[in-house]
């Protein structure tokens, strides 16, 4: 349903021009759960403001590539061809639950905007749906909160309500830009309750951006890795935890906090640390950091390939998975896999 | 909102009791009393006359005390030159200097928000050049200069707009007549604030449409028009109500200036003749007046500050 190829996003910054998206494809199925999983840095926002068409707002161009929708090209819609498809098709909730909402209009105010852009509705039955959909999204006493302005709400609540604007219009694909990186842990675990409900009770599809694979691990049908960016492997989520193909997927495996380990146990994480956009290595992205790199990595850039049931940029795939031999019972705590 | 209230007026009080005490003190101070505007030829004897009518042989304190204890019942004295009650004469100058300033408010602030938000919104593009650099000009040329050059040539040249005076008054009266006196006024008292509105409204236009809000708005499938216009302006507004606020003092020494280029007999003219007359008890009813004016407006900015914005509604 979301099918995007070659998309190179760049934005015009003090010293000139950068992609921070150089050829990303991937697609989305009806109903399915994608994460982009990647460190900070890898443009992974980028690519979901690519797809809203937003990036042109801030600086930043759609340079090539293509965004097919429901068959249809977004690159080349006119910005008010996707009026119609932002909110009402594809709904966005930003990483940033404490500035994202408007300070000067109540909750109220700005859920029936919502409604109001892509529904006729009278502005008291759009009043009702907005209560329902605070009730749907777990707020308490929505009567109230409707007529309260954001910063009478906390960051979980107010993240709640940016939900709740993102399914005004019952949206067919649903865009989460790390939509739990700046609330607490205990808001966090909410939060993704919440996302996953949605994920099993709404008939949409669901790409949630993070940067906790984790996180991923549960919510995700599949995985799109990646880095500096590019993608560098997409696979089923149970494939990917089972054997991870790229070097840069196994690093971020072995990064996550493992509850039942030995406290104090060091984690080990990827060395160097992630280029910025405009000192971008030349062939593979990730080879100053990778312990397979050869000559040929520093030269050459690997093409996203399909390798069985996924796709992979690496010039030693084959070398690379055999050298693991059965991750799974490698280590004393096992990776969980998604259940 | 009492207690908001309640704590603006003993501001008030001690601000006034501040104001009036340097300009009782300064005027009296100050060289060449009502006796150095006589006639040359008065003797000794006809000054001393004047001086102890004046009371001003009196010490300086007791003499304020004294002003101090009439005026909280309101009567601000007898003006020294025409014999007419302070009050009286302020009372038939504020009108034309209300219309004056309040004008020029309603005009500076559309003017100003609307080129502050084209200059904005085309940053970096002739319009925002044009814009910023006519913006210079109003603020660095003197006004009397540029009050001049008008009269020269819509007056003067064209012979469109009337050079000076308030305009046909009470039966007379005229819109038309009366909108045409105030045009060349209202332009050079614009001046002194308009420059500050413009480029206010820019940086906070600027500010604000790169809010995070500015793309869930966007993001909701609102128009571009809305965008800009109800999300970003709403909030640019904010700073700008505040910045009014500061500029009602500067538009009312302004207004004196103004006042005298174009003959407008408002209380600007009205100090000029008070101080030129050394009308101790004029000055100091202007001055009670003026600052009572500014206090006042200050009270409605923030007034209207806390409508516009709900995160100081519950402060005040
Ligand atoms: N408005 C912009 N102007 C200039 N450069 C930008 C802009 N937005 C993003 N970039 C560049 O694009 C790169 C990728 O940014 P992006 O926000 O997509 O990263 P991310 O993967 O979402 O990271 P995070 O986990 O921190 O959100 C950044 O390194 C940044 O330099
Ligand atoms: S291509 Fe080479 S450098 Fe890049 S991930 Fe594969 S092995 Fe490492
Ligand atoms: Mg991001």
């Amino acid at each position: 349903m979301l099918k995007v190829e070659g998309l190179v996003t760049g934005y015009q910054g003090k010293d000139g021009f950068v992609r921070a998206v150089d050829g990303v494809s991937f697609d989305i199925e009806k109903g399915e759960t994608v994460c982009i999983v990647g460190e900070s840095g890898s443009g992974k926002s980028v690519t979901s403001m690519s797809v809203m068409r937003l990036v042109e707002f801030e600086n930043g161009e759609i340079i090539s590539g293509s965004i097919e929708y429901m068959g249809e090209e977004l690159t080349t819609k006119t910005n008010e061809e996707m009026r119609k498809i932002r909110g009402a098709e594809i709904s966005m909730i930003f990483q940033e639950p404490l500035t994202a909402l408007n300070p000067v209009f109540t909750i109220g105010q700005q859920i029936v905007e919502a409604i109001r852009y892509h529904e006729p509705l009278k502005k008291k039955e759009a009043m009702d749906k907005a209560e329902d959909l605070l009730t749907l999204v777990g707020l308490s006493e929505p009567k109230t909160r409707l007529k309260q302005y954001p910063h009478e709400l906390s960051g979980g609540m107010r993240q709640r309500v940016m939900i709740a604007i993102a399914l005004a219009s019952k949206p067919k694909l649903l865009i989460a830009d790390e939509p739990t990186t700046a609330l607490d842990v205990t808001i966090e675990a909410q939060i993704l309750e919440l996302l996953r409900k949605l994920r099993n009770e709404e008939d949409m599809s669901i790409m949630l951006i993070t940067h906790d694979i984790g996180v991923a691990a549960e919510l995700s049908h599949r995985i799109i890795i990646m880095y500096a960016g590019k993608v560098m492997e997409i696979a089923e989520t149970s494939d990917l935890f089972e054997l991870p193909h790229h070097p840069y997927t196994k690093g971020l495996l072995e990064s996550i906090p493992k509850m039942s380990g030995a406290r104090g146990e060091l984690l080990p994480t990827i060395e160097g640390t992630i280029p910025g956009v405009n000192q971008m290595p030349e062939g593979c992205r990730f080879a100053p950091r990778c312990s397979f790199a050869t000559e040929k990595c520093h030269q050459e850039e690997p093409p996203l390939q399909k390798v069985g049931r996924r796709d992979v940029a690496c010039w030693h795939v084959e070398e690379f998975t055999a050298s693991q031999v059965d991750p799974f019972h490698r280590k004393e705590d096992p990776v969980e896999s998604n259940s | 909102m009492i207690r908001f209230l309640l704590n603006r007026f003993g501001q008030s009080i001690i601000l006034l009791f501040i104001v009036t005490v340097i300009t009782f003190f300064l005027i009296n101070l100050a060289p060449g009393g009502p006796t150095g505007v006589m006639r040359m030829d008065a003797s000794p004897d006809e000054r001393q006359a004047v001086i102890e009518r004046l009371g001003l042989d009196q010490p300086v304190i007791v003499r304020y005390f004294e002003w101090v204890g009439n005026a909280v019942t309101g009567d601000l004295g007898t003006s020294f030159n025409s014999s007419e009650a302070v009050v009286e004469r302020i009372a038939e100058r504020l009108p034309y200097t209300m219309e004056l300033t309040v004008f020029t408010i309603i005009f500076s602030v559309i003017a100003g928000i609307i080129l502050g938000v084209i200059s904005a919104l085309k940053r970096g593009k002739a319009a925002d050049h044009v814009i910023n650099f006519s913006s210079v000009i109003g603020l660095s040329v003197p006004s009397f200069w540029l009050g001049l050059m008008l009269i020269l040539l819509f007056s003067v040249e064209l012979g469109w707009l009337p050079s000076s005076g308030v305009g046909p008054r009470g039966a007379d009266f005229d819109f038309g007549g009366w909108m045409a006196h105030l045009a060349m006024p209202v332009l050079i008292l614009s001046t002194t604030v308009l420059p500050n509105i413009v480029r206010f409204t820019r940086s906070s236009m600027l500010e604000v449409i790169s809010q995070n809000y500015i793309r869930t708005a966007r993001s909701k499938g609102a128009k571009e028009f809305v965008v800009l216009y109800v999300h970003a302006l709403r909030n640019a507004m904010i700073p700008i109500i505040s910045i009014i606020g500061v500029l009602i003092p500067r538009l009312l020494s302004g207004a004196v200036i103004t006042e005298a280029i174009f003959g407008w007999t408002g209380i600007g003219t009205l100090i000029i003749e008070a101080a030129n007359g050394r009308d101790y008890p004029l000055i100091m009813g202007i001055t009670v007046v003026i600052t009572l004016v500014v206090i006042i407006s200050n009270l409605l900015v923030d007034i209207i500050y806390s409508q516009v914005d709900p995160r100081v509604k519950n402060m005040a």
